[in-house]
């Protein structure tokens, strides 16, 4: 019996550990000051497909991402993890998606992978924070949704069972499969890489990859049809251009500007036991504290 | 029609703070655009739902009673939401940026086609031009959420998709009651009409919801910690001075990311936006994403290492050293000073 996992993932920019370079002159961003990393959530979805793989005989994980290029990494780096492969999405007609245009042409890569049981996906993006591809992928493939999940706990005659952690307290839920379900950073860790899945990945690429390197490994890759991550254009999925990048974008974003925020006259004070006493006084008399 | 609606959250009959601060923003929006305000209740037993409302200025409020639509699911909601709306085309709906509304908002802007803007810290009309189109719309629904982390602050807009929906989190904006007295019209709805049987697909089980334990937003004075408090050890710190002085603990995104304190006392824009008369913060440096949700406390004291760090600039008194070295003193001195 195979059961297919699709774990939605995402290569972002590492907007945690901004630095002093990340924002140009002119109150843009500079996307190459900052390291692109594995979308944290994502990282726990594939956790929770690597979960079940395990469990469940005959059970893939495979990867979907869309983003230029190098999102192939993210793939490889899933498959050096226990995923099985994966699917890039890559075009300049899917620049300038919205969450909106981004989950149209993801579930259009989907109804392309063919019969798919579970699809899993981080909660939400650092880079966006917005937690709305994984419902509206769901929307899109008319799929029912478990948001915020921290554990599955039971998948068996085709129900999945699903503890969820809500801002105030947990929830358990039950649905039949296929199912979009998204993972909360609660969920437990990623495992790390596994080194002789990484030996045995080292060389996976996409073709435009092997393209780049120049080198011809044409015998290697036959050899080992396990090392072609898939590589889809707009024109290998079935798709109304009217619904991508971005005028299918309903949203537009009408100014970015860096905040500047109204500086106010500040007092300086050391840390010394007069000036920190002097401050807890003040404090007290204007009724601040106390 | 082409009123805005806000989708009320509702849990043992009553409704969420969230969704009230949502009617007072919507309150003053529909004055603006001369329109009305509609409200939706979904759930069971929503008699005293109204009562709770009306004193918010709701004009129309929409009742779904149905034992099955509580507790929430996904499906159900999203049906009601989007038939309703079809029906009502309401230029703007608000909801909360909440476990409920994050998963119900995506789903019923993709089923209708309209952008949806996450998170939104400020909601204002303007006018937006298309220089591309060479079209000028006005009164649109400026969605202001910070991005990329925090650092920077976006204007979305919705110029051709009706609703313009957005949400927003617990605390951003400001509960008021308008007229305790106002009484709107509430019009029930026929639940078979708006949500088909084959919507319950997803079976809640379990269910165990605590009434938050920490009110962080409530507190008068609030310590908060940052990366630079250094570790959870470190915290206690805070602890002690937020007992000392009746206050509670709150932290950044990084502090909490790195494990030094639980995400219930995360402040900023992904967490809680709070307004105390005294905020300390400890060790922050001070993204904009932090600086979101704390700017609007009364007094700001930073405790930084860094004399440069951002959360200076704001600040009313600055500190110049480690937390260590200043917390202590602070307790020692407010006990010597207090009674």
């Amino acid at each position: 019996m195979s059961f297919k996992i699709v774990v939605l993932a995402k290569q972002v920019p590492d907007t945690r550990n901004v630095g002093k370079d990340a924002m140009k002159a002119d109150g843009t961003v500079n996307r190459a000051a900052l390291p692109a990393i594995y979308n944290p959530e994502d990282l726990n979805a594939l956790e929770q497909a690597l979960r079940l793989k395990s469990k469940i005989e005959g059970a893939t994980v495979h990867i979907l991402t869309m983003g230029p290029a190098r999102a192939a990494e993210i793939i490889r780096e899933s498959m050096y993890r226990g995923a099985d492969g994966g699917y890039l999405l890559s075009g300049r007609e899917f620049a300038g998606s919205d969450t909106l245009a981004t989950s149209y042409a993801l579930a259009c890569a989907i109804r392309k992978i063919g019969k798919v049981d579970l699809i899993l996906c981080g909660r939400q993006a650092i880079d966006g924070d917005t937690a709305q591809v994984g419902p509206q992928v769901a929307e899109k493939l008319g799929l029912p949704q478990i948001t915020y999940a921290e554990e599955i706990l039971d998948l068996s005659d085709n129900k999945i069972t699903v503890k969820r952690r809500l801002e105030r307290g947990v929830e358990v839920v039950r649905g039949s499969l296929p199912m979009v379900v998204t993972v909360d950073g609660s969920a437990p860790n990623c495992r790390t890489r596994h080194a002789k899945l990484t030996l045995k990945y080292k060389h996976a690429a996409t073709p435009s990859e092997r393209q780049e390197s120049g080198s011809d490994y044409t015998n290697l890759y036959d050899a080992h049809p396990y090392l072609n991550i898939t590589e889809w254009g707009v024109s290998d999925i079935e798709h109304d251009i009217q619904w991508l990048g971005l005028t299918g974008s309903p949203t537009k974003v009408k100014q970015i500007e860096n905040v500047v925020f109204t500086a106010k006259e500040s007092k300086r004070l050391t840390a010394t036991d007069v000036e920190i006493e002097d401050l807890m006084k003040e404090l007290i008399a204007n009724h601040t504290i106390g | 029609m082409n009123n805005i609606f806000v989708y009320l959250e509702i849990e043992d009959g009553i409704v969420g703070d969230v969704s009230l601060e949502l009617l007072t923003k919507g309150r003053s929006l529909a004055k603006q655009l001369n329109c009305k305000l509609e409200a939706v209740a979904a759930g069971y037993k929503l008699d005293g739902i109204g009562a709770q409302v009306f004193p918010f200025g709701v004009d129309v409020l929409h009742v779904a009673d149905d034992k099955r639509l509580f507790p929430y699911t996904s499906l159900p909601h999203t049906s009601l939401l989007v038939n309703l709306f079809k029906e009502e085309k309401p230029q703007i709906a608000l909801m909360g940026a909440t476990s409920i509304g994050r998963d119900l908002g995506p789903r019923v802007s993709s089923a209708l086609f309209s952008g949806l803007t996450a998170d939104c810290t400020s909601l204002e009309i303007g006018t937006y031009e298309d220089k591309k189109a060479g079209k000028v719309y006005d009164n649109l629904l400026y969605q202001i959420r910070p991005a990329f982390g925090g650092n920077i602050v976006a204007t979305i807009v919705n110029p051709d998709c009706r609703p313009q929906m957005a949400t927003v989190r617990e605390g951003v904006m400001k509960k008021e009651i308008k007229d305790a007295k106002f009484v709107g019209k509430t019009r029930k709805l026929e639940v078979a009409k708006y949500v088909a049987d084959t919507d319950f697909v997803v079976e809640v089980i379990e269910r165990h919801m605590e009434k938050s334990k920490l009110n962080i937003k409530g507190a008068p004075i609030i310590v908060s910690g940052g990366y630079g408090v250094g570790s959870a050890d470190n915290f206690k710190l805070l602890h002690e001075l937020a007992a000392t002085l009746g206050g509670e603990v709150g932290a950044s995104r990084a502090a909490v990311d790195a494990g030094f304190s639980e995400h219930a006392r995360q402040i900023g824009q992904t967490g809680t936006t709070v307004r105390p008369k005294l905020y300390i913060a400890c060790g922050i440096s001070g993204q904009i994403q932090h600086i979101a949700g704390m700017q609007e406390s009364a007094i700001i004291i930073a405790i930084n290492n860094d004399p440069k760090a951002p959360i200076n600039q704001i600040a009313d008194y600055v500190i110049t050293g480690t937390v260590e070295e200043v917390l202590p003193k602070m307790i020692k001195f407010y006990k010597k000073n207090s009674k």
